[in-house]
């Protein structure tokens, strides 16, 4: 248990150490990598919970994929950092504020809260001897079959919005029309001509 | 409690269906004519939808997909009302979409994908199928909003919409998880049992995600103090997607707010009661008082749809059979209204250039004594004043209100819309009294005349032929208080 709870506190340390150099980092890449490797502690935090399959879509889907994508956008915009941080420290004290009645409320709100209300329907629990991902695909293709077909049409959706918005018609271009390449014969490429000896055509 | 296979959700597969094979159908055809036979086919789809949902919507309600889905009358009357906004809008964006060179079949893709998600939405019967059902009905919303690609207003309007419909959604499911959290279960269905119960109290932490999820969908609906979005969208965005905007999504919203709050917190009327009324009141007075100094017809529209939320409001918050039944023939005829007010926006042009201030409506009877008339109706009708289809919808509303004990909110309302009735009669002021300065175009498209002598027959004649809206509305009211 205390190797556990040690490793806990690590996993947990080195995220909440990311996360800050996620937001100081001068160097945007940078912060791209701390995310990353916040990303990778969440993992690690997730499968010390026992939701292993969290975990790994944890780290394909956000390190895979979005990650990826932020770094292609950090490195392809031209974004002037330190133009976006002059306001920083002049905002510094304000948002800290903010951020301590918050933290004050917050306080208070758990101080005073009874979470331990049991919920009033019973929620399912992890059935036992079943590994998660298991359990999961149990359930997406049968109990939550609806919503699970309703996600895929609303990613087509977002595929026809994105060509929609974004694919331009440039011109004239030629393009290669592969029906009319194979239907062409002879008739439509040679044509005999006589040509009148020393006269040329 | 009879359960069914696909069935019930007939409507909606066919226009998701159909909407799969246009895709393919406007990908093999050239632009021009491939925009207009795919929104030929998607307009025909649409009509078919709403006789299909006619006939499946049954008398007791169908649960489908484990019962993530319901059909019941009320969401077979919503769906109605709603199918019937979307093949409207989409008739009269035909012209719209020749004349400003827009026409691309995505377009109406978008309108079906969207309408399927609101059909859904409707009959939605989990906080799941909510959500996704929502996100399918906004994500196309995003993309009509700034169609009109190449222009600044227009980009700009989708991206404004599309940043503060990801932090509503994210504010609804906030909501959700909470409510999940303490109560253990995410089916309308459970909840409403495990209440019906008897004194339960709702826990404070579902209490918390109530007004989360309340907040997720006065965004959606446009209401006070969730409206900022509204007028920058309705403005930027190209008219024929406005008028889709203020007719389909939000009776759709509507509709969802009622099932949410009727549905699986039905118990709780004293708890969410507060917080319809002060979003009702908020919302007439701002749609009142917001759109005296508006001088851009569209954004005049966006400020006169927040405040008939209100009003519809108003029905929602007496939290009883009678309040359902005045929000569903309030949004009913809302639709018509405002179908009709934007078919003669679009109408107006001059020299083909589309007409967007109010000032432009300027001595529109001595051109066109016929539109200005059918404009000085749906004027009148928003106004609300008697003995036009605007008038009943407040009534109704009303009514319920008075019924259920909250006199000082009618009495508000009413105060409120006398308020409102200003700029609308300013408009038939304009039209009527002033010169024009430079003659309008002459046509009228066929579409967008077949729109207009529909909306302006229903607005007129609805005092002498009530029975078809309201013997249904009745029906579909009492579905949700067994």
């Amino acid at each position: 248990m205390t190797v556990a709870l040690a490793v806990f506190y690590l996993l947990a340390g080195i995220t909440i150490a990311s996360g800050v150099m996620v937001i100081s980092a001068r160097n945007p890449v940078h912060s791209v990598l701390f995310m990353i490797l916040a990303f990778f502690n969440s993992a690690g935090l997730f499968v010390l919970a026992g939701a292993e399959f969290l975990a790994m879509v944890l780290i394909v889907v956000y390190v895979g994929a979005v990650a990826v994508l932020f770094l292609f956008v950090v490195m392809m915009l031209d974004i002037d950092v330190v133009a976006m941080r002059q306001g920083f420290m002049k905002y510094l004290p304000v948002g800290a504020l903010v951020g301590l009645v918050l933290l004050i409320e917050l306080f208070l709100v758990f101080g005073t809260l009874r979470i331990a209300d049991a919920p009033i329907a019973a929620s399912v629990p992890t059935p036992e001897g079943v590994t998660n991902t298991e359990a999961l695909g149990a359930v997406l293709y049968t109990e939550y079959f609806f919503a699970f077909q309703l996600a895929g049409i609303i990613l087509l959706v977002a595929i026809i919005g994105a060509i929609t918005l974004t694919l331009r018609d440039r011109g004239p271009i030629k393009r290669q029309n592969i029906s009319e390449q194979v239907h062409r014969d002879r008739t439509k490429s040679v044509r005999m001509r006589r040509v009148e000896p020393g006269r040329g055509l | 409690m009879s359960t069914s296979y696909l069935f019930p959700a007939a409507p909606e597969l066919l226009l998701i269906l159909s909407g799969l094979v246009l895709l393919l159908v406007g990908s093999f055809k050239d632009h021009a004519a491939g925009a207009r036979l795919v929104s030929t086919l998607a307009l025909v789809t649409l009509a078919v939808a709403f006789f299909a949902t006619i006939i499946v919507t049954p008398g007791a309600a169908i649960y489908a997909f484990r019962e993530h889905f319901v059909l019941d009358a009320f969401a077979g009357f919503m769906k109605g009302v709603v199918f019937l906004g979307a093949l409207g809008t989409l008739l009269i964006a035909q012209p719209y979409l020749r004349q400003e060179k827009l026409e691309r079949f995505e377009y109406a893709l978008l309108v079906l994908f969207s309408t399927a998600g609101m059909g859904l939405l409707l009959s939605a019967n989990s906080f799941l199928a909510l959500y996704v059902a929502l996100e399918l009905m906004t994500l196309p919303l995003y993309v009509m909003a700034a169609f009109k690609r190449d222009t600044f207003k227009s980009t700009e309007a989708g991206l404004k919409y599309f940043v503060l419909g990801a932090l509503a959604s994210g504010m609804l499911l906030y909501g959700i998880s909470l409510v999940y959290g303490f109560t253990g279960t995410i089916s309308f269905t459970a909840l409403q049992d495990i209440y019906a119960a008897g004194d339960v109290r709702l826990p404070i932490g579902a209490l918390v995600g109530l007004v989360f999820i309340a907040a997720g969908l006065a965004f959606k609906l446009g209401a006070v103090p969730f409206h900022m979005w509204t007028p920058d969208v309705y403005e930027g965005a190209p008219t024929a997607v406005t008028a889709f905007f203020a007719a389909a999504p939000k009776i759709a919203a509507m509709g969802l707010t009622v099932r949410v709050f009727a549905e699986p917190f039905g118990a709780f009327v004293a708890d969410w009661q507060q917080i319809v009324i002060a979003v009702a009141v908020g919302s007439m007075a701002l749609g009142a008082f917001g759109a005296i100094g508006q001088t851009n017809i569209k954004r005049l529209m966006a400020y006169s749809g927040i405040g008939h939320v209100g009003y519809a409001l108003v029905g929602l918050a007496a939290g009883t059979e009678r309040g359902v039944y005045g929000v569903l023939v309030y949004m009913t005829l809302y639709l018509f209204m405002t179908v009709g007010t934007f078919a003669v926006i679009l109408t107006l042009r001059r020299r083909g250039q589309e007409l967007e201030r109010v000032q432009d409506f300027a001595g529109l009877s001595k051109e066109q004594p016929l539109l200005a008339l059918a404009a000085a109706i749906f004027m009148f009708s928003l106004a609300g004043i008697p003995p036009l289809a605007g008038f009943f919808g407040k009534l109704y509303v009303f009514l319920a209100a008075v019924d259920a004990g909250l006199i000082a909110l009618a009495v508000f309302g009413v105060l409120m819309s006398v308020v409102g009735a200003y700029y609308y009669l300013r408009i038939v002021k304009l039209m009527y009294f002033d010169a024009p300065p430079e003659p309008f175009d002459k046509t009228i498209e066929p579409e967008l005349q077949a729109v207009l002598v529909v909306t302006t027959a229903v607005t007129a004649l609805f005092i002498v032929f009530p029975g078809p809206i309201l013997g249904t509305a009745q029906v579909a009211a009492s579905a949700l208080f067994p």
